[in-house]
């Protein structure tokens, strides 16, 4: 048998490290903005919110539609910055609006009715699952099997160079805008009524109810939160992989946004945060060592049940399994 | 009540190391911090083998918290805990409940899908040995325990005085039945120390009275027994000697009616909401 | 002692609990469950026979409407059908009894096929082995990844193992794409198959489901007795304690860690099973078939025939096999559709279409007796020749008990009649 099928050249990552950690932080940028969906789901209802993924891929569809429609294809627009940017900037919104949009309906659809009986914790991830599957054969019916075209949004264009590796004009529009709207997220969790509400809401429903808290509107609000947040991030998504917008696109970015929430420690909005931007990282470099992006996955998943073997909660996760009986 | 019980089934041999009346297990300078907060500070108490130590103290006397120690559900910071001589500290708690100390919950944590017997069944599962193999190939063992299961666990049933209600789902059992049915589950582990955290929460005093009774028999089919208790007039009565923890300290180890005119035990009940403490 | 009998009245009684978990049964449920108790053992047992013979029939007698031609050949529809139950059945023991959600379930089924191709296909440079061998071979492989897959992440609580059990699924997938001797998309050829000839053409080939399905359908019968075994044993009430309350079992004596790893060991090793079944009778194995979807309709098979009751789950999983094979026209819409009936499904009947709890003692008609015994009926309260058929009943219940072939007594709980 030969044994050629693994090996580890970490030369190659020395080589290219400043590049391959600026490409990873802005993979892990977008991913971070996904799995804040996934946490701040989880804070409230303790539940995975499978269909997340797709909330997010509907974003991106949208992206890629208005776009296309103002013209937009493989080739880089020529059109002054500040038409690009007021382009960019309203393709993010109706991003935000379709994906905010559908993470509603999943909640009314998949979520709703299974909290007013009560169901068990499974119940809602099968719920949650077969609606994953409505949407993705929607687009899948819609759209068919195949990418949608490519919409190239500008060319990258070097900013400036850092320790010998240049940093592009898109890796930063990405990472920037990205860590903007996770501060936001953060300050809004930590700082507003809404906000307290939802934290409320996470430590204790019960209390939270007699205290007044609505719980059903701080569900509804925290899955359109996280809807916008993925809606963001597929704007990203489609500047940074153009030919990634495909039924199953939202599946495979999902896992790794939601293995990002969960070695961040799910549930904690900065553990989303670091696990988003360690992913991107991990993959990154593993890739490269192993020398195929087929080992991206291997090396995350191999990483996230390294670091929870250590780490049973992820690595911001509090013990609340221990403190109980 | 059934009285008439087999006995012999309810309290089987039990190869306990020391004698009647000589200490069963050894509390000594326990303590618990959670997060800089020492929830339980230096305690040191003995059990005796064939009596019913009461625990008692304030609410957050830090009570539970003893007993999540003493059962493996804590890690100490510090102290040891001996049952017959042997230390219980990091052992895991399904061993713990092995070497011979079983509970009950304060809030009932029965398997509710289960019914009564299958319970109890679980219970006496701590002492049975069938595996995967024995149990896929039903081998002569594993018919000798599943027999086991319907003789001592219906007695032991009966003897908390709930048979009738055996083959009912535990969620389905009435609030009274449920706390029995843990009492029963807890005796199937064939404990030598049987720790009872506040069994008698939400009852009624004709309820506590019959509760109080069932502790006695309990204790008189050579059981010892660790009572958690918030109602001091049913500690009073059932114990035959009282540990009192106030603030994660220990303030007072003596017999009922001494406890009665502790002057310490009395400041600490002061003020508090129960004034049972002169009953 | 209370006048409350638990025999007086089964079906009104369970009528009641039903009520009480918030869903009700269906009547028809009801009906039947009642009809069936009503039968004495013997007539139970002639039915079920019945039953099992019209199952090995089933691709013969090829009914009209049911039947997947001409799209698909009815018997290795029927086969496929059988192999999806049989999965279903290992994962059942997982999410199921032990409670374990395991959303990568396919990476044990893809060791069992690659084990079978490995063993057996001429691609292989592997020592060749007779096909049967590699079944049990293809199980102790499988134990062997459960066991190591289990030991780091059996102590994480549910939803991280969720998400780690799907991350094995992935990285199976992926390194068979990966390794150059898995031989990623390209795959394997003329994977072996069963001994015996008939006119010098081999009995079990790719196009005759016929055999294959006959066999796969014993194997169901035969792990289903061995699995109502272990499920009416300390085992299985282990399993069901860790479902209900982990902590609480532990503290009852119950050594959780270890029973979790052995529900994942016998998961894995019949997802093994299934694997190198497929693989011998499709002939072919690559990287294309055990992708994280697929894992999940396995769970959806589950949860749809309702977790915890075996007959149940592999009728969930012959369902989900089915469907797609019989309307073939409808292409990706089945998927869509699948997706509306799951969600429907959880929020109308969550417990799965025929969710029930399994009984988990070996003698529970000598235990309905003693109750019945200790509940020592007033003169005239229930009527005297009940009495007697339920102890007969019973007396003939524990004989089959013993036997070790109980399987199919499950249905005849809650004993007395409605």
């Amino acid at each position: 048998m030969s044994g050629e099928w693994i090996s580890f050249d970490f030369g190659a990552l020395l080589n290219s490290f400043w590049a391959t950690t600026f490409d990873g932080l802005t993979l892990g940028a977008i991913y971070a903005l996904v799995a804040l969906g996934y946490t701040l789901v989880y804070g409230v209802l303790n539940l995975i919110n499978f269909a997340h993924s797709e909330v997010f891929i509907a974003g991106a569809f949208a992206v890629v539609f208005f776009l296309s429609s103002l013209g937009f294809g493989p080739s880089a627009p020529t059109l002054p910055l500040g038409m690009l940017i007021l382009d960019l900037v309203l393709a993010g919104i109706i991003a935000m609006v379709v994906s905010g949009g559908t993470a509603i309906i999943v909640e009314r659809v998949a979520y709703k009715p299974l909290r007013d009986r009560g169901a068990s914790r499974l119940a809602f991830l099968i719920s949650a699952i077969g609606m994953s599957f409505v949407l993705q054969y929607i687009f899948f019916e819609w759209r068919g099997p195949n990418a949608e075209p490519s919409v190239t949004m500008f060319r990258p264009k070097p900013i400036f160079e850092v320790f010998g590796a240049i940093i592009d004009s898109q890796q930063l529009t990405i990472v920037i805008a990205a860590l903007i709207m996770m501060v936001c997220v953060d300050q809004v969790v930590r700082r507003t009524k809404l906000g307290r509400g939802i934290r409320a809401v996470a430590q204790d429903p019960d209390t939270a109810t007699l205290m007044g808290v609505n719980r059903e509107r701080i569900i509804v609000a925290t899955f359109a939160i996280g809807g916008f947040l993925a809606g963001a991030a597929a704007l990203f998504y489609v500047m940074r992989v153009p030919a990634g917008v495909f039924y199953m696109g939202g599946f495979i970015l999902g896992i790794k946004a939601f293995t990002a929430a969960v070695l961040g420690g799910i549930g904690n909005v900065r553990g989303a945060l670091l696990g988003g931007l360690l992913v991107g990282l991990i993959g990154n470099y593993g890739a490269t060592i192993l020398g195929d992006s087929q080992w991206t996955d291997v090396v995350i998943f191999v990483v996230l049940i390294l670091v929870l073997m250590i780490r049973p909660n992820g690595i911001l996760g509090t013990n609340l399994g221990e403190a109980r009986v | 009540m059934n009285a008439d019980a087999n006995l012999t089934e309810v309290a089987p041999e039990r190869d306990i190391a020391v004698a009647e009346g000589d200490t069963l297990v050894k509390v000594k300078d326990l303590s618990v911090v959670f997060g800089g907060l020492t929830a339980l500070d230096s305690v040191s108490f003995d059990i005796r083998r064939g009596e019913i130590l009461g625990l008692i103290g304030p609410n957050g006397a830090g009570k539970t918290t003893c007993f999540n120690a003493m059962t493996g559900v804590y890690k100490p910071s510090q102290g040891s805990v001996m049952l017959e001589g042997h230390s219980l500290l990091g052992l895991k708690k399904h061993r713990i409940t092995r070497l011979g100390l079983a509970r009950t919950f304060q809030n009932i944590r029965l398997f509710g899908e289960m019914t009564a017997l299958e319970n109890v069944a679980v219970g006496l599962d701590a002492r049975h040995k069938s595996g995967m193999i024995s149990a896929m190939l039903r081998t002569p063992r594993h018919y000798r325990e599943e027999k086991q299961i319907i003789t001592r666990g219906m007695e032991l049933l009966e003897f908390v005085g709930i048979a009738d209600r055996a083959l009912d789902r535990a969620k389905d059992l009435p609030y009274g039945y449920q706390r029995r049915l843990e009492i029963a589950r807890a005796l199937a582990t064939d404990p030598k120390l049987l720790c009872l955290d506040e069994p008698a929460a939400g009852f009624n005093p004709a309820e506590k009275e019959e509760l109080m009774e069932l502790i006695h028999t309990v204790r008189d089919e050579g059981y010892t027994i660790l009572l958690i208790e918030h109602d001091m007039k049913l500690v009073m009565g059932v114990t035959d000697r009282i540990v009192v923890l106030e603030f994660g300290k220990k303030i007072a180890d003596d017999i009922p009616s001494a406890i009665r005119e502790d002057p310490a035990v009395i400041a600490a009940y002061l003020g508090q909401e129960e004034p049972d403490a002169t009953a | 002692m209370s006048a409350h009998s638990p025999l007086s009245s089964a079906g009104a009684k369970q009528a009641e609990a039903a009520g009480k978990l918030g869903h009700k049964r269906p009547s028809w449920y009801l009906r039947l469950k009642s009809w069936w108790n009503d039968r004495s053992r013997w007539q139970q047992w002639l039915l079920l026979l019945v039953v099992v013979i019209l199952a090995y029939l089933l691709p013969v007698i090829n009914p009209p409407l049911i039947t997947t031609e001409p799209s698909n050949d009815f018997a290795i529809s029927c086969f496929n059908m059988a192999l999806y139950g049989l999965v279903a059945l290992g994962l059942n023991v997982v999410v199921g009894q032990a409670g374990l959600l395991d959303l990568g379930y396919i990476g044990f089924f893809a060791v069992g096929a690659y084990t079978a191709s490995l063993w057996t296909s001429p691609d292989s440079p592997l020592v060749h082995i007779p096909y049967l061998w590699t079944l049990p071979l293809a199980m102790i492989v499988t134990v062997v990844f459960g066991i190591a897959l289990g030991i780091p992440t059996l102590r994480l609580r549910g939803d991280y193992l969720a998400i780690v059990t799907l991350g094995f699924g992935e990285i199976i997938r992926l390194l068979a794409t990966i390794i150059p001797v898995l031989k990623g998309n390209t795959g394997f050829q003329n994977i072996g198959r069963p001994p015996g000839e008939i006119d010098g053409s081999p009995i079990f080939s790719a196009s005759n489901g016929l055999p294959w399905y006959w066999f796969t359908v014993t194997v169901i019968v035969i792990v289903m007795i061995l699995l109502g075994n272990l499920e009416r044993s300390r085992v299985g009430r282990a399993w069901f304690a860790i479902r209900e309350d982990e902590d609480a079992a532990e503290i009852m004596g119950v050594p959780t860690f270890r029973f979790k790893l052995a529900a994942f060991g016998t998961g894995a090793a019949l997802g093994g099973l299934s694997g190198a079944l497929l693989a011998g009778q499709v002939g072919f194995v690559n990287n294309q078939k055990f992708d994280v979807p697929t894992s999940i309709l396995f769970l959806a098979a589950v949860i749809l025939g309702g977790q915890g009751n075996k007959l149940g789950v592999v009728i969930g999983g012959a369902i989900v096999a089915y469907v797609p094979l019989r309307f073939t026209a409808l292409g990706g819409w089945k998927f869509l559709i699948f997706g509306v009936v799951l969600v429907l499904l959880m929020i109308f009947r969550s417990q799965g279409l025929f969710g029930k709890k399994p009984k988990l003692l070996t003698y529970t008609a000598r235990i309905r007796r003693k109750v019945k015994h200790e509940a020592s009926p007033e003169p005239g309260d229930p009527p005297h020749e009940a009495t007697a058929s339920a102890t007969d009943r019973s007396g003939i219940d524990e004989n089959t008990d013993r036997s070790g072939i109980d399987e199919n007594t499950d249905d005849g709980d809650e004993g007395g009649r409605a």
